[in-house]
C-alpha cells in the first residue's frame, strides 16, 4: 500500500495536455494564475471559466479528481471569504447585529473565492497531467538562464528528482521502523497532540540516521558513475517542442490576448456592478 | 597490459578529535599486490571488517592510497585527470540496491552513466536497451524499480554499469542483502557477461558458493591478502580458511571431513556432483 504512494498526484491518462511538453505547462500555469487575477467583474471570469473547463474536459482527468485537491484548502477559502465578506467598507446591504455585509464585500468575496478554486484548479490539472520527472526537467530547462546569475539549476533539479525517487523509500522505512517500535510496546496511536508527537521522536531519530546512510552510499554510487555535476551533461531525453506544442503555445497567446483585451475594456466601461 | 594492478597499497582510516590531532589509525589495507588480466573473473573473500571493501573502493578512485599505487587499465587512479576513465572503465556495484539507483525509472537509471559521460541521445538510447537485455531486464524498462526485487534492482544496477562500456566491473558484496532467488539470478548474470561480453570480473563477497565460478581467488585478512589460488587449491585448505572467519560450501566441508576420516576423496570438492562421483567410485 505504501509503496504505491506517488507525490504529485500524478493521473496517467493518454489525453493531448498529458503528451504537452512540460515547459509548456509550466508556463501556461503561470499565465493562467496571472490571468485569474486580471478583473474585478464578471465577465472576464466568463472567459476563464471557458478556457478552465474546455482544459479539464480535454485532460481526461475526472472532475471528482481534480475537485478533490479543493478539500485541502476549504478552510483556508472559507476564512478569506468570511472575512471579505464582513470586514470591508463600503454600501451597506445587510446589518447582523455588529457584522455587515457590504455591496463591495459581497462581490470581493465572491471573486477571492472563485480565484482560489481556479488557482487551485489550474495548479493541480498541471500536476495531475505531469509526471514528476517530467515536473522536474522541464523546471531544469525554464530556469536554465538563472545558470548565469549562478543558481544551480542543475543541482536544484537533480535534488528534487532524487527526493522524488526517495520518498517511497522512506515511506517503507517509517513504517518499518514504526512497526518494530510497536512490537516493542511503543504507542503512536492513543493520547494528545503534544503526547503524540512526542512519541514521534524515537522514530525520527533511526529515520534520520538511516537517511543520511543512504545518501551517503547514493553519492558514492553516483560519483561512482562519473558523475561531476551538470557540466558536459547529455539528456537521454531530451525535452523537445513538437508541432502540438507550438500549436498549444498559440492558443495560451490566444487567450492571453482576449482576457488583457476585456480586462481593458473592462476598467474603460463604467461599472454595472 | 593488466586491467588492475596494485603494488604495495596500503589505505589508512585517521579518525580525528575535535582538536584535528590523530586519534588512532586503522590500517584498513597493508601492502597489498594485485594484479588481474583481462577477461578473468576474480573473487576476493574475506571476512567483516577484512579491507575488501575498501579495496574495491581504491578500484574505482573513490579512496586514494596512503601509499602505494592502484593502476586500471595503465592509468594511475591517483591522477585527478584520470578519474572519469576510470570510473567509466571500471564500473561499480554496491552492496544495497535502493541506495545505488538513482532514478525513477529503470530505464532512466541506466541512462544515467552514459548521461554524465556526455553521450549522444541517440547513442545513449542504444545502449540502454543493449544493457538491459544483457541483464534480461529489458521488459521492465518503463517501471519503477521500487516495484522490483533485489536481485532485479541488482540487475538493473549492472546494466546501469554496462551502460557505460566498461572493460571491467567491481561487484562489492553485491548479493549480502538479497534472497537466495536473487542472489543466484545476480551471479549468473555476472557470470553471463564474464564469458559473453568478456567483461573483467572483479567480485567482492563472504559467500563462498559464488567464489567457485571464478578463475582466481583472493582471500583477505586484516588488510593483507593472505591466500591465493583457483578456488579449488582454495577450497582444499578448509582449516586455513576457518582460521580467517569464513565458511566454506557444505559440500566441500563435507567431502574434507570424509577426508580426514580416511575416505579418498580429492582434494577441494566443490559441487554436490563431485562429491557424488567420488563417493560411487569408492563404493560402487
Amino acid at each position: 500500500m505504501i509503496r504505491d504512494i506517488t507525490i504529485g498526484q500524478y493521473y496517467p491518462a493518454d489525453s493531448v495536455l498529458h503528451r504537452l511538453d512540460p515547459r509548456l505547462k509550466l508556463s501556461g500555469t503561470l499565465l493562467f494564475i496571472i490571468s485569474i487575477f486580471l478583473f474585478d467583474t464578471f465577465y472576464g471570469y466568463i472567459a476563464v471559466t471557458v478556457f478552465l473547463v474546455s482544459v479539464i474536459k480535454m485532460s481526461k482527468v475526472p472532475l471528482k479528481y481534480i475537485m478533490r485537491g479543493l478539500k485541502a484548502i476549504i478552510v483556508i477559502l472559507l476564512f478569506t471569504m468570511f472575512f471579505n465578506l464582513f470586514l470591508t467598507q463600503g454600501d451597506v446591504l445587510v446589518r447582523l447585529g455588529f457584522l455587515k455585509i457590504t455591496r463591495q464585500g459581497l462581490y470581493s468575496a465572491i471573486f477571492m473565492g472563485i480565484r482560489l478554486t481556479y488557482l487551485i484548479l489550474g495548479s493541480s490539472l498541471m500536476t495531475f497531467t505531469t509526471t514528476p520527472n517530467q515536473l522536474t526537467d522541464g523546471l531544469e530547462k525554464l530556469l536554465s538562464p538563472l545558470r548565469r546569475i549562478k543558481v544551480p539549476v542543475h543541482e536544484i533539479a537533480m535534488m528534487m528528482s532524487i527526493a522524488l525517487r526517495f520518498i517511497p523509500i522512506l515511506m517503507e522505512e517509517t513504517d518499518k521502523i514504526m512497526k518494530a517500535q510497536m512490537a516493542r510496546g511503543a504507542d503512536f496511536e492513543t493520547g494528545g497532540v503534544i503526547k503524540r508527537a512526542k512519541s514521534l521522536v524515537p522514530l525520527l531519530v533511526p529515520l534520520f540516521v538511516s537517511a543520511f546512510r543512504r545518501a551517503n552510499d547514493l553519492a558514492m554510487a553516483m560519483e561512482a558513475r562519473c558523475y561531476h555535476g551538470g557540466d558536459g551533461r547529455t539528456k537521454m531525453k531530451p525535452l523537445r517542442y513538437h508541432r502540438i506544442d507550438y500549436f498549444a503555445y498559440l492558443i495560451l497567446l490566444i487567450y492571453m490576448t482576449i482576457v488583457i483585451a476585456i480586462s481593458v475594456i473592462e476598467n474603460r466601461l463604467p461599472s454595472f456592478l | 597490459m593488466d586491467m588492475i594492478k596494485t603494488r604495495d597499497l596500503t589505505f589508512e582510516y585517521i579518525r580525528r578529535d575535535e582538536g584535528g590531532n590523530v586519534e588512532s589509525i586503522n590500517r584498513a589495507i597493508d601492502g597489498v599486490n594485485l594484479d588481474v588480466k583481462k577477461g578473468d573473473f576474480i573473487a576476493i573473500l574475506g571476512a567483516n571488517g577484512s579491507g575488501k571493501s575498501t579495496l574495491a573502493k581504491h578500484i574505482n578512485a573513490l579512496l586514494y592510497p596512503t601509499e602505494g599505487a592502484v593502476w586500471v587499465n595503465g592509468l594511475n587512479t591517483a591522477e585527478e585527470k584520470n578519474l572519469l576513465e576510470i570510473r567509466r572503465s571500471a564500473g561499480m556495484v554496491f552492496q544495497n540496491p535502493d541506495n545505488q539507483i538513482i532514478a525513477t525509472v529503470v530505464e532512466e537509471d541506466v541512462g544515467f552513466g552514459p548521461e554524465n559521460l556526455g553521450i549522444p541521445t541517440e547513442e545513449i538510447l542504444k545502449r540502454v536497451e543493449e544493457s538491459l537485455k544483457a541483464v534480461g531486464m529489458f521488459e521492465y524498462r518503463k517501471q519503477s524499480p521500487n516495484k522490483l526485487s533485489g536481485g532485479q534492482k541488482q540487475r538493473v544496477a549492472i546494466a546501469g554499469i554496462m551502460a557505460m562500456k566498461p572493460q571491467c566491473i567491481v561487484l562489492d558484496e553485491p548479493t549480502a542483502m538479497l534472497d537466495p532467488e536473487g542472489r543466484k539470478e545476480v551471479i549468473s548474470t555476472v557470470c553471463s557477461l564474464n564469458k559473453l561480453e568478456k567483461i573483467t570480473v572483479l567480485l567482492i563477497t563472504h559467500h563462498m558458493d559464488e567464489v567457485i565460478y571464478a578463475d582466481k581467488v583472493f582471500v583477505m585478512d586484516r588488510g593483507k591478502i593472505v591466500m591465493q589460488g583457483t578456488p579449488r587449491e582454495i577450497f582444499s585448505r578448509v582449516d586455513e580458511l576457518k582460521k580467517y572467519r569464513l565458511d566454506v560450501p557444505q559440500v566441500t566441508e563435507l567431502a574434507y571431513e570424509l577426508k580426514k576420516e580416511g575416505l579418498d576423496i580429492p582434494d577441494g570438492v566443490l559441487s554436490i556432483q563431485e562429491l557424488v562421483d567420488a563417493l560411487l567410485r569408492l563404493y560402487p
